[in-house]
């Protein structure tokens, strides 16, 4: 990423000292932003089931997630970049996971790690269990497996490091004000989980259903 | 005989029973498998049983649903002194509206699960204390466990789905499913309309039900919660404590943020099927949840385990009881603020174990080793020295150095003792199990008071420590571990050669045939029991487990009480809860 300083062409007696062409670099504001971003990416203090023993292990000696300038954990949504949905979704669970998502500050990722995060997994058929978190926030990226393996689980850190640099300042949404991202609609514990998408199908069936009463 | 003329001989052979003549009428049928009691009676039989008899220990509440009645099931055992099983049985022949009286006011440790019978099953028990739901939430339609209840993804009632099995189609889940989701709405809801019930709180706020307090408010208190984003409650655990001050006057656990429907999904999975899900439960100790299921189907089935596999299934059990006692001693020091460091000693040893198994089951974490009969496969060359390096070297001086650094540690100590204190009655009346149990200076260790597998020809010893505080538990589990690596040295010297599963083909479908089995294993963190209940078919009729953590949130209150609201954090971690199994 680094180019060197080009000296050529500079008149006679305006070489540039030796020490300081080797510390002085060019390269792109774009390159700079991401690299500290990608290297300083904060995850989430937040586990879920299974696969959260197995982020742990990423953290502990054998894996040792600092040297990915990860090691800082944050237990508060506003301090994090990454959530890293690492276990089963509970349908009553899930509106927390949304606030939390919402509470995020921009620019924030979302790695969804192990089958089950990613569509439900074992206990997809489960009646208190959400088939998936990208059902209701979106996602990055998929680690699967179930567990993934610790390797796994860095490889998927590795590719939010890739989409980290291939995004540009000049275009993140996140500071534009014509693309402000609206929080997530929040899902509510009704008789069952509702997904506020489904209001408008729902009205209807409710509507004509009370005109059946009356009629 | 006509039935009438068997109900007779039933009903006179079972008022000759002696406890009918303490508590007449209480004792409506002797069968093999327990005694059916009337439900108006069954309060007084069971002060009289824990008084006079010497059941103190409720260890578990289940329910099943027959076809004609419901039935609720309790499975009492002497803890003070040890006692063989003894199995009560109500029938609630009402099946619009099961109603019986609660027996917390016997025994507080039914609290949680007549709560957990409540919630999936709907059955009413009347005079429990705060009967609400606790896996699901306010509000959730229907009761999960009755036989009626269909999931939005219900396909057919037992696994291999027809669609799936021989030709292996597939469609996705949400395609089948009118909401293209997991979720059905009763017809005509309106979401605009609706209201979550709110839970009040109103017992732990100190509300008097009666007056309300003539305001309605005290105050002075406030209520506090804690998780279910937390980062000291072990995963998705949420605490509502009211306070007043620094101080906890009320605790109530809230939990089911990680209800993934074990039950239900095992009623319909085949018996192999099950194994797997089991790893799921307690997930840092796979391995002891394996041995408890497989243990109940051998029940069943009256299968003989080979030698070999024998000792391996022990080995596997004590090295998975080290993995979890070093986590949960380093995680309680990360709950008093010894940030990571000790969790990551404890993590750098698992990673060692759990090189064993992959080598052996070929996963790391989710073993799904044992299986009916035996192990899956046999240890791979070399394993055993690997085994031995760890046991006889490298984990005695990891323990040296988790007491020199840990044990004596000044504020370690000034934090634990004292805090937390429960005394042998309360711990035995909580239905306390594991290290919590023998903290309290109860030594009863299933190991011993019921020897499964081979585990009657080791010698160990059953800790135990008289004081029931946190610094007790903290104690038990290390003197655990060093009992472990006693256990495993025998085990390893001891491993005969020989095959690993009994003569005959390998199946895929078991036979299991109809009958109840109740298999109870010391898992690392208290009494894992499997409730399995067959009617010949190839998936259970009934499947439940009792989680031992699940169980001993019981008491989280009443060691809490009085005491700041950070040792709340300390006393939690020390009950080391393992979010899949409290919720299943
Ligand atoms: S993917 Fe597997 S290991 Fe991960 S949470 Fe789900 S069941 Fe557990």
């Amino acid at each position: 990423m680094n180019q060197q300083l080009p000296t050529n062409g500079l008149p006679e007696g305006q070489q540039l000292p030796e020490d300081l062409k080797k510390n002085v670099f060019l390269t792109t504001v774009d390159n700079v932003y991401n690299w500290g971003r990608a290297r300083s990416m904060w995850p989430m203090m937040f586990g879920l089931a299974c696969c959260a023993i197995e982020m742990i292990a990423v953290q502990a000696a054998r894996f040792d997630l600092s040297r990915f300038g990860m090691e800082i954990m944050r237990a508060s949504p506003r301090q994090a970049d990454l959530m890293i949905v690492s276990g089963t979704v509970s349908k009553k669970m899930l509106p927390n996971i949304v606030r939390l998502y919402n509470q995020m500050p921009e620019p924030k990722y979302v790695l969804a790690m192990g089958a089950c995060a990613t569509s439900g997994g074992p206990f997809k058929e489960g009646y208190n269990v959400v088939s998936g978190i990208d059902k209701f926030i979106p996602v990055d990226v998929y680690v699967p497996g179930c567990p993934p393996t610790p390797e796994a689980l860095l490889y998927g850190l590795m590719r939010v490091h890739e989409k980290v640099f291939k995004q540009s300042v000049k275009t993140a949404p996140w500071y534009r004000k014509d693309q402000l991202n609206e929080p997530v609609p929040q899902p509510v514990l009704g008789p069952d989980l509702y997904n506020p998408k489904d209001r408008e199908a729902l009205k209807k069936i409710a509507e004509a259903a009370q005109a059946a009463n009356q009629g | 005989m006509t039935a009438e003329t068997i109900a007779t001989a039933q009903a006179t052979a079972a008022a000759s029973h002696p406890y009918n003549e303490v508590v007449p009428g209480a004792v409506l049928e002797a069968t093999k498998t327990g005694l059916v009691v009337s439900p108006d009676r069954i309060v007084e039989l069971a002060r009289y049983l824990r008084d006079e008899q010497g059941y103190d220990y409720c260890s578990m509440v289940t329910s099943i649903d027959w076809p004609q009645y419901f039935e609720v099931v309790y499975y009492l055992y002497g803890a003070a002194t040890p006692k063989d099983a003894l199995v009560l049985r109500v029938r609630l022949t009402d099946k619009a509206n099961p109603v019986m009286p609660s027996l917390t006011s016997v025994w507080r440790g039914a609290d949680f699960q007549e709560r957990e019978v409540y919630d999936l099953m709907g059955v009413r028990f009347e005079g429990h204390p705060n009967l609400r739901r606790i896996l699901l939430w306010e509000g959730f339609e229907g009761h999960p466990l009755r036989k009626d209840y269909k999931e939005p993804y219900f396909e057919e009632e037992s696994k291999p789905f027809k669609s799936r099995h021989p030709d292996g189609a597939h469609q996705w889940a949400e395609d089948r499913v009118p909401w293209k989701d997991n979720v059905s709405y009763p017809v005509g809801w309106d979401p605009d309309l609706w209201r979550s019930p709110e839970v009040q709180y109103r017992r732990i706020m100190g509300v008097d039900e009666a007056t309300g307090n003539g305001d309605g408010l005290r105050t002075e208190r406030i209520l506090v919660n804690m998780g279910p984003q937390h980062p000291s409650t072990h995963g998705v655990f949420r605490m509502v404590i009211a306070v007043e001050g620094e101080n906890v006057v009320g605790l109530e656990p809230e939990m089911g943020y990680l209800h993934r429907c074990h039950e239900k999904i095992g009623e319909r999975n085949t018996y192999i099927m099950n194994i797997a899900f089991t790893d799921r439960l307690d997930y840092v100790s796979s391995m002891s949840n394996n041995l408890g299921y497989v243990l109940a189907v051998e029940k069943l089935m009256g299968l003989q385990v080979p030698e070999r596999a024998e000792y391996i299934r022990v080995i596997m059990a004590e090295l998975t009881r080290i993995i979890s006692h070093l986590i949960a001693v380093g995680f309680l020091f990360n709950d008093l603020g010894a940030y990571f460091t000790p969790a990551l000693y404890g993590m750098r040893e698992r990673e060692l174990i759990l090189d064993l198994f992959e080598a052996a089951a070929g996963s790391r974490m989710m073993c799904n080793y044992m299986r009916f009969g035996g192990v899956m496969a046999d240890l791979p060359a070399g394993w055993v020295e690997r085994a031995r390096n760890l046991v006889w070297n490298r984990l005695p001086k990891v323990m040296e150095d988790f007491e020199n650094l840990l044990s004596g540690n000044e504020i370690f100590q000034s934090r634990t003792h004292g805090v937390g204190v429960l005394t042998a009655a309360e711990a035995i009346n909580y239905s306390m199990s594991g290290p919590m149990l023998r903290a309290s200076g109860v030594p009863y260790d299933v190991r011993r008071a019921e020897p499964y597998s081979i585990y009657d020809r080791f010698e160990f010893d059953v800790c135990s420590r008289p004081e029931g505080d946190v610094w007790a538990r903290f104690r038990v589990r290390m003197d655990e571990i060093y009992q472990s690596l006693r256990i495993l040295k025998q085990a390893l010297d001891g491993l005969p050669e020989g095959p690993i599963m009994p003569p005959g083909k390998k199946q895929y479908q078991v036979r299991v045939p109809a009958g109840e089995a109740y298999a109870r294993i010391e898992g690392p963190k208290g009494e894992l029991g499997f409730f399995v209940v067959s009617d010949g078919k190839p998936n259970p009729y009934r499947y439940h487990v009792r989680a031992p953590t699940f169980i001993n949130l019981t008491s989280l209150e009443k060691m809490t009480l009085g005491h700041k609201i950070a040792d709340a954090v300390v006393i939690l971690g020390a009950v080391d809860i393992v979010l899949g199994e409290v919720d299943r």
